[in-house]
């Protein structure tokens, strides 16, 4: 099973700050082992972001993003305490969400 | 739609790249600056973070063969305290009879508390993606972490200590191999740089203290959290020397050299670096 | 003509300066000859046990030859002029020039041999020609933007030179052995530890010391 995520969601003004780390691997589908053998594509599909119950982002990704991805975004709202709950998807349909409270 | 203020995607090292294909009198800044700024874009969200996160997590429960945890390992400052600690490494440890550094410190408490193998303890030492994970990795990325802050404070008062100290003053301008190689040859003056990479000045307080300061880092062109040990092994095989052995004498030396040497610098780590 | 290099020798009267300082604050305790001695044998016995061999790379590359050791010994410190002349007599008596004289091949396969890193790593295959990764510490080709600044900057060098079997012979002689020229320099003896071919040399100094060569543009 995947690692948790490390989340941070802080209230900013009248926003909420999200700044989230997934661990994976991320791999393009385009390096070769050393042994000279294609390293298959494993990558993040979709990444949806939901503030209680409600969904604030969702993207789809390709295997541009780095190994170990770090995103951060915004959303109006939000009250400490709060739940954000963070779920991604890859392409083996491996999954993994976690959640942090609003700080 | 979601009110989404800004969206930002960390793409690996391309952007950095791009930077640095300026003109060559203008490479130089832009490239301190474009890895500047990129360190700082990841400073909240260094990745080193996960390795800190799953070394927590191993800290605290039942391992080895045993069943115990490091709860009960002494890195010098009282079972399981890691406050501080890596800030006051190397040290003597009489119990082991040994001068050791965090990772050295870390193996014999596997095996002489946890019940495991040396082989076992070192099977991983260096992590090679989600499908060969180190654990000493993660470990002392939280040990490491939790001197953030704390001033660098190695005392050479024990004689042992000491010894190691000189022997890898010694080492550091030992030439020998193919090349003619000693860590000296690209660490003992200012400014230099291989290619675009600049090399610190290890034998003087200021850059040995903000080389030493900055491990264990996340190197993202690898995308693993690296240790002290792991940047040890791999400057011997660029120097064209044999395999360093991980926990062996000579690393401890060197390490004690240059932690000794940043003395008086707040630790910073663990980092982030190309 | 030499060229010498810092990291080794201490340059310059900032230099000086700092060791004298270290003289004076030696004195007190300044280890004597045999403490130092006693050091660089407990430093070897170490270094000895602390690496197991791996591809290539096996645990004679921590023997010293006489060069090595000397170097090592006084680095950090002045080097006395009678080791600077022992050093590089020794070395510029072991440069061997090619059998048929022709001391200069083709710039174009010196520009590939000047940027390419892979040789003698426990992580290369033997079986692969080395590279001299030239620009690791040098200045060469203007295009080549991604160079280090270890060594001096080498753009221009036959120009600046003269295009003169002199110079020929000089360029031939310092990539085959940089000690025959400067004492504890810090770039590596690729003829005389088998780095380079005389074929790889003579590209090299193709690379150097031809007019057509980038290098000289």
């Amino acid at each position: 099973m995947a690692d948790p995520m490390k989340i941070r969601a802080n209230l900013v003004g009248d926003s909420t700050e999200v700044k989230v780390l997934m661990s994976h691997e991320m791999d393009t589908g385009l390096v070769k082992d050393k042994d000279g053998k294609i390293i298959p594509a494993w990558w993040i599909q979709t990444v949806k972001v939901t503030h209680n119950d409600k969904v604030v982002l969702t993207a789809q990704w390709g295997t541009a993003v780095s190994k170990n991805p770090f995103m951060s975004f915004k959303f109006k709202g939000g009250a400490k305490g709060d739940k954000v709950t963070i779920t991604w998807v890859d392409n083996h349909n491996d999954s993994r969400t976690d959640t942090a409270l609003i700080a | 739609m979601p009110s989404i203020h800004s969206l930002r995607l960390i793409v690996g090292v391309a952007a950095i790249a791009a930077a640095t294909l300026a003109g060559s009198a203008f490479a130089q800044t832009t490239l301190e600056n474009a890895s500047a700024k990129y360190r700082q874009d990841l400073a909240d969200g260094n990745p080193a973070d996960l390795w800190v996160a799953r070394g927590q997590e191993m800290w605290k429960e039942p391992r080895g063969p045993r069943k115990v945890s490091f709860e009960s390992c002494d890195l010098g400052l009282g079972p399981g305290v890691v406050k501080g600690a890596y800030a006051q490494l190397p040290r003597w440890f009489a119990d082991a009879g040994r001068v050791m550094d965090l990772e050295t410190r870390l193996v014999w408490c596997m095996v002489n508390q946890q019940g495991y193998t040396h082989a076992d303890a070192t099977k991983q030492t260096f992590g090679n993606g989600s499908r060969h994970r180190s654990d000493l990795e993660a470990l002392t990325a939280y040990v490491a972490k939790q001197s953030d802050g704390v001033k660098m404070n190695v005392s050479l008062a024990d004689p042992h200590v000491r010894e190691m100290y000189d022997v890898g003053k010694k080492a550091f301008f030992y030439r020998a191999g193919t090349h003619d190689f000693a860590c000296a040859t690209c660490h003992a003056a200012d400014d230099l740089r291989i290619r675009l990479q600049y090399l610190p000045n290890l034998t003087e307080p200021a850059g040995a203290q903000k080389a030493y300061t900055t491990w264990p880092a996340y190197r993202v062109a690898q995308g693993e959290t690296r240790t002290f040990q792991w940047r040890l092994h791999d400057c011997f095989r660029q120097q064209r020397f044999p395999d360093l052995i991980y926990g062996s004498d000579l690393s401890i030396a060197l390490t004690t050299y240059l932690a000794a040497s940043a003395n008086g610098a707040v630790y910073a780590g663990p980092g982030i670096k190309l | 003509m030499t060229t010498r290099f810092p990291a080794v020798r201490l340059l310059g009267a900032a230099a000086a300066v700092a060791a004298a300082a270290g003289i004076l604050y030696g004195c007190a305790s300044a280890p004597s000859a045999s403490e130092e001695a006693a050091l660089t044998a407990r430093t070897i016995a170490i270094m000895k046990a602390s690496f197991r061999p791996k591809g290539q790379a096996g645990l004679d590359r921590l023997d010293q030859d006489e060069t090595q050791r000397l170097c090592s010994q006084y680095a950090g410190g002045k080097l006395p002029e009678s080791i600077v002349k022992k050093i590089e007599q020794e070395n510029l008596a072991a440069v061997k020039y090619p059998a048929d004289g022709k001391l200069v091949g083709d710039w174009k396969e010196g520009e590939k041999i000047a940027e390419l890193g892979r040789g003698k790593q426990f992580s290369d295959d033997p079986a692969k020609p080395n590279g001299a990764n030239c620009y690791a510490c040098h200045q060469l080709s203007p295009k080549e933007e991604a160079y280090g600044t270890i060594g001096p900057s080498l753009y221009r060098f036959g120009r600046k030179h003269g295009y003169t079997e002199e110079t020929r012979r000089y360029a031939w002689a310092k990539v085959y052995d940089a000690e025959a020229f400067s004492a504890c320099t810090n770039m590596p003896r690729f003829g005389q530890h088998d780095i380079l071919t005389e074929q790889q040399i003579r590209d090299v100094v193709a690379l150097l010391v031809d007019p057509a060569s980038p290098v000289n543009q």
